[in-house]
């Protein structure tokens, strides 16, 4: 048949950018860049292994619409999320929320009973809600609510910083959650959480 | 004599300045405490708002958190003081109820209680009518009342009755489900033993039609 070869690259193409990612695919490549070749994040880029489906559509989303808009978001993700259709932020979501995820650990293990104490029950007396009440007892999300255990101490204290000196998105209790702490509770509950593993199998 | 008087006077006076700055003291930190109640209110009810909702419509986190907007006055007051006692079992709200003082309950309810923001939603959809006619008739073969009877045709409730009208669909369908589990574990004094039977004789498919129609009511 007339132009053979580029029918047959068309194919290829078209092929290639439908279904379920694989590692070596142009779109998770641009993630693992700075997200880590495994995908357990790396210094300021958190973990995408083992996140809620659901959470990451939404953060693709709010990074190419402008609504997430922190320092670190505004640099580097209104750019990587800008260009990708929504099949692809699907398929980005599926492929990253069913790796394994592997706790952080960075964080200060003498804080971390503190953490726990604050993630579970609250601190009713400080007006302090029970994290667990939306992440899960695990810390596992669920839905569009995050899985935070595991996540690095690194960038869990950045967002509850950023949230407590006023960063916002809207629709979410973390600004109001996240100036009811104190900076060294803040510090515990990321310390807490940095040490806590993923326990079941399931997503 | 007379320099040992001025001493003992001047002792005494010390003293008594002492004693005078420390009652002085204790007074102000009562003030303080009394302050930072009043001041409490308004802080304790944000605290609600943060798993409740900001205008405390309800929000599905890990587990449902009710809707508390316009609820009767009368059964959060009851809730608290149940979840204190533990004849409602949940640990995050015994936490919680720890943190509210008596003074506090009927301040915090009577402020849901006119709150009036529209439904969650989110219900499932296509069992309203089922659950329509439950709510109006109840299931006579079944024994179980319309649910009417006591939480009004429309569905606000009274007195220590609840409102269920935009309740959230996943915390209505989770409360019947685990009704005798969680709720009046006091005995049967116990003002929650009264839906017992009633949950007992519901088929999961009425919970969720139940839950589905209430989930929509303004």
């Amino acid at each position: 048949m007339k132009h053979f070869r580029t029918k047959m690259a068309a194919l290829a193409i078209s092929l290639a950018t439908t279904g379920p990612l694989l590692a070596d695919d142009l779109s998770v490549r641009n993630c693992t860049w700075c997200h880590g070749t495994s995908a357990q994040g790396y210094y300021e880029a958190p973990r995408l292994a083992g996140q809620r489906e659901d959470y990451l559509v939404h953060q693709l989303q709010a990074f190419a619409t402008h609504q997430r808009d922190e320092f670190l978001s505004v640099k580097y993700m209104w750019n990587a999320a800008a260009h990708l259709d929504p099949p692809t932020v699907q398929n980005l979501a599926a492929y990253f929320s069913a790796l394994p995820p592997e706790a952080a650990k960075d964080g200060d293990s003498a804080l971390a009973a503190e953490g726990k104490i604050i993630f579970e029950d609250g601190l009713p007396n400080e007006n302090i809600a029970a994290c667990q009440a939306c992440h899960g007892p695990e810390a596992q999300g669920v839905r569009e609510i995050p899985r935070l255990g595991g996540l690095s101490y690194r960038y869990l204290k950045r967002r509850l910083d950023e949230w407590s000196q006023g960063q916002d998105i809207s629709g979410t209790p973390m600004p109001k959650v996240a100036r009811s702490l104190s900076p060294n509770q803040i510090a515990a509950v990321a310390s807490y959480l940095s040490f806590v593993e993923d326990e079941s199998s399931e997503k | 004599m007379k320099a040992v008087r001025l001493r003992v006077a001047l002792t005494v006076t010390a003293l008594a300045f002492f004693l005078a700055a420390a009652a002085g003291h204790q007074a102000q930190g009562g003030a303080q405490e009394v302050h930072a109640r009043a001041g409490g209110i308004d802080a304790k009810f944000e605290y609600c708002t943060t798993c409740h909702g900001p205008s405390a419509q309800g929000f599905r986190g890990f587990y449902a958190m009710p809707r508390l907007a316009g609820q009767q006055p009368q059964y959060i007051e009851n809730q608290l003081h149940a979840f204190l006692e533990r004849r409602r079992l949940n640990p995050v709200m015994a936490n919680v109820a720890h943190g509210i003082t008596p003074d506090m309950i009927p301040a915090l309810a009577a402020r849901m209680s006119t709150l009036n923001p529209p439904p969650v939603g989110g219900a499932p959809a296509g069992d309203a009518a089922l659950g329509r006619e439950i709510f109006a008739n109840g299931l006579p073969d079944q024994n179980v009342p319309a649910c009417s009877a006591c939480h009004g045709p429309d569905a606000k409730g009274q007195r220590e009755i609840p409102r269920l009208a935009g309740q959230l669909y996943w915390y209505m369908v989770s409360t019947l489900s685990i009704w005798s589990s969680e709720r009046g574990q006091g005995g049967r004094q116990d003002i929650s033993w009264i839906m017992r039977p009633t949950v007992a004789n519901l088929t999961p498919k009425q919970v969720q039609a139940l839950a589905e129609y209430v989930s929509a009511l303004r």
